[in-house]
């Protein structure tokens, strides 16, 4: 099989391109501490109100600056507290928070703008992403998995301040 | 039938290696994805210039946004694909192997196949009752018309692999010893490869959507059942773009005046793609909570090991070009460029189609890695990207390869070729400016999927994204009219086209020669079998017992659908009816065939 020179210099270099984004990718892992969601558990969709924690939802201090929000997403809000009608979720600047979302019927998206929170919510499964959030704003929470002819209208908020 | 096009019936019928009943067969696979373009194409200019606040689904009839959607995904990146590949590489295969199709009847049935597919779950989609999106994660439920409708466009695309299967087998038997001629072996590989990844879609629909549908079982398992789609998810996107390289690789050159590069390299990339297309599909499911991280990673490493294939392509076509620029005369550093054939339209639209490509490609590669995906994940930006991908380096040059392949299917000349250039460069512009638009939203936090100028928490930092969005999808849409002005000019124009081939490339190295492990799909499709049990059976063992407690909603329809069965009934007579029609037409063609044949003799 004939290779040209040229050829074979490009292909070294692009094995080169991609075991060098392998590897900055490594890097982001290990050294920046990136990480992706991992398995958090299972649930029964049809008994998530019911469920602890799911069963309050709402935001508790579980530590100096680390905080915990349950989050129950259903067609077509993210229900954030156990007042249904509020959206919005109020934590210091600096706090960590570790949010564990589900859903109670289709799948829904969660993700938070300016942030790196970007995560499914897949009925039967239990979603567990963390953020610190050090600026203080309104960040908005987006469903961003189509889930039903509500799904434009599905969002919610941190405050930090 | 006038005296001007019963001669070009007769040319065509003693130039080509394809007796008409297959011809035919052929032709209307193709014209199935033309409808499925232009309706396709319709809706996303609705998608578009919905984000400027321009609503016209009510005049559309469409009850939403998603239904909408689903028919732009389930037109375009089903059927329009599908049906492309299935005439193309039907066609390659028989060119390459200078002899026609083994069975007559596997193509035809290919065509009825992926017809009743098409109606079937068009039936599903227009009458509201599965606003799934092509990607129908469960458990939204839609009409089981909807899953059927699947299942028969999956089954035509095995049909044709069969029926290539069948062909190389005879082709063998009458050339023992004889090496693989490169245009079938390409096409064979695709389709291979395809039949490989298909098994998760299979299962998942036949094993687990349509009998939910149906009311046998009650509840699925979502996680498990989205895993089975991107098993197939992923390398459904090689599966649309590898016709495309068929032309790039084996066609194209020789429409440029130059040579395919080198005979060996070309297999060693269509193996690579049989090879490494499948055990990836985990790279769309990094954000996906039930899948082991270390499971995830595996699949970034596969994932970068696919790019390669497409590092090598982009390579040997600039090298193609670049030769053929200067056998045209063209010198200096860039100087060739202009001496490409410009002019014909079919050339200039799949020049700018690879020149996309390699920004749809980059942004691939950031979808694709890993951590970056949390920053890209389900925001305009993926549409943004496929946009590149699969709606201009599939979609423009399948517009490309038209320009040459309907003149030759209908013997007709090519109607308006200035405007067929103009198109091309049309659709390239307008693509750029949507995806720019589509990218900046998507870095900006706007979720795809989504109707944006619907949405209740749209940030006023979108204004812009929005309108680029807008404009670009009005371009790709005016240059969409333009290609249906060219092609039913084309099948309606009297005048005999020029010429009556298929434009096959030579190798410009060991046209010869090759390792004969080269020639072997058969030992190269069980190492990629292997490949995806060692990829995906962690996961299917750890993953199990599934979780099967999700009821099916329908969440677009505020009032319930009608009785099932009677929905199942009113879709099966149109099946029926299209059976009957088959067979009819079968009989006349039998018919016309044996009085041609009696005339002539
Ligand atoms: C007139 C040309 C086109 C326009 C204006 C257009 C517009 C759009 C827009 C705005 C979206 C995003 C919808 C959203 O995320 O909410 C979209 C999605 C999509 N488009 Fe296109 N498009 C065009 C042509 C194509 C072509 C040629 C293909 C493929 C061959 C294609 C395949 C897709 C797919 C697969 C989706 C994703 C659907 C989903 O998320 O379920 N489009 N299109
Ligand atoms: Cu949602
Ligand atoms: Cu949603």
């Amino acid at each position: 099989m004939h290779i040209e020179r040229l050829e074979k210099i490009f292909m070294v270099l692009g094995g080169i391109l991609l075991a060098v984004g392998i590897a900055a990718i490594g890097a982001s892992v290990l050294a920046a501490d990136v990480h992706l969601p991992a398995p958090s558990g299972r649930i029964d969709p049809r008994t998530v109100r019911t469920t602890p924690p799911f069963d309050q939802p709402g935001v508790r201090q579980i530590g100096p600056n680390e905080y915990e929000a349950v989050i129950v997403a259903y067609i077509w809000a993210f229900q954030v507290s156990p007042d249904i009608s509020s959206n919005e979720i109020h934590v210091p600047v600096g706090a960590n928070v570790t949010f564990k979302v589900t859903s109670t019927d289709v799948i829904h998206g969660f993700m938070i703008e300016r942030t790196d929170v970007n995560a499914m919510i897949i009925p039967g499964q239990v979603t567990e992403v963390s953020y610190t959030f050090d600026k203080p704003g309104e960040y908005l929470i987006i469903c961003h998995e189509y889930c039903g002819t509500g799904h434009h209208t599905m969002f919610a908020k941190v405050i930090v301040a | 039938m006038s005296a001007t096009t019963f001669t070009a019936a007769r040319t065509i019928e003693q130039t080509a290696s394809e007796p008409m009943a297959q011809r035919w067969a052929i032709r209307w696979q193709l014209y199935l994805g033309f409808i499925a373009l232009a309706l396709g194409g319709l809706v996303g200019l609705l998608q578009a210039i919905e984000r400027i606040d321009i609503d016209l689904y009510d005049e559309a009839g469409l009850a939403s946004y998603y239904q909408g959607l689903t028919l732009h995904g389930v037109l375009l990146a089903l059927v329009f694909t599908f049906t492309f590949g299935n005439a193309f590489l039907s066609l390659t295969t028989i060119r390459g192997f200078g002899r026609p199709l083994a069975s007559t009847a596997l193509v035809q049935g290919a065509f009825w196949t992926a017809l009743a597919g098409v109606v079937l779950a068009a039936y599903a989609i227009l009458t509201n009752q599965a606003s799934v999106l092509f990607t129908f994660y469960p458990p939204l439920k839609a009409h089981s018309t909807f899953y059927l409708g699947a299942v028969f466009l999956v089954l035509s695309t095995w049909l044709v692999s069969a029926n290539q299967l069948l062909t190389w087998r005879a082709w063998k038997r009458e050339h023992p010893g004889e090496r693989t001629p490169l245009l079938a072996f390409a096409s064979i590989a695709t389709y291979l490869m395809w039949d490989l990844a298909s098994i998760g879609i299979a299962i998942e629909v036949v094993g687990f959507l349509l009998p939910w549908s149906l009311g046998w079982i009650n509840t699925v398992d979502p996680q498990f059942n989205r895993t089975l789609f991107w098993f197939t998810g992923h390398p459904i996107v090689y599966f649309w773009l590898l016709p495309v390289y068929v032309s790039w690789y084996l066609i194209f050159p020789k429409q440029v005046g130059g040579k395919l590069y080198s005979d060996g390299l070309t297999r060693l990339v269509f193996i690579l793609f049989l090879v490494l297309s499948v055990p990836t599909g985990l790279h769309h499911q990094y954000t996906d909570p039930g899948i082991p991280v270390w499971m995830k990673s595996i699949h970034l490493f596969t994932t970068f090991a696919v790019v390669f294939p497409s590092l090598i392509t982009a390579f040997t076509l600039m090298s193609v070009i670049e030769s053929a620029g200067r056998a045209r005369g063209g010198r200096g550093l860039i100087g060739w460029i202009r001496h490409l054939p410009w002019g014909d339209p079919s050339v200039s639209a799949q020049l700018l189609a690879m020149l996309v490509f390699l920004l749809g490609g980059t942004t691939g590669i950031i979808n694709a890695s890993y951590t970056v995906n949390k920053v890209v994940h389900n925001t305009a930006f993926v549409p943004g990207h496929f946009h590149l991908t699969v709606g201009t380096a599939v979609g423009l040059s399948v517009m490309g390869i038209s320009y040459w392949l309907v003149p030759y299917l209908t013997g007709n000349a090519l109607y308006g070729r200035r405007l067929a250039v103009a198109q091309g460069w049309l659709y390239a512009i307008g693509v750029l400016v949507f995806a720019r638009g589509q990218i900046a939203g998507g870095l900006n936090g706007m979720p795809r999927r989504t109707a944006i100028g619907a949405a209740t928490y749209e940030l006023s930092s979108w204004n812009l994204e929005n309108w680029m969005t807008a404009i670009g999808g009005v371009l790709m849409a005016i240059a969409g009219l333009f290609f249906f002005i060219v092609m039913v000019g084309t099948l309606l124009s009297r005048k005999p086209a020029e010429k009556l081939e298929i434009p096959v490339a030579e190798a410009r190295f060991d046209s010869t020669r090759t390792l004969p492990l080269l020639d072997r799909l058969g030992f190269w499709f069980v190492i990629a079998a292997l490949l995806v049990v060692l990829a995906y059976g962690p996961f299917f063992i750890a993953y199990l017992p599934l979780n099967l407690t999700s009821p099916g909603w329908n969440v677009w329809q505020v009032s319930g659908g009608g009785d099932t069965w009677v929905d199942v009934l009113a879709a099966g007579w149109v099946v029926i009816a299209i059976g009957a029609f088959a067979w009819f037409w079968r009989l006349l063609q039998g018919a016309v065939f044996e009085s041609r044949r009696l005339g002539r003799d």
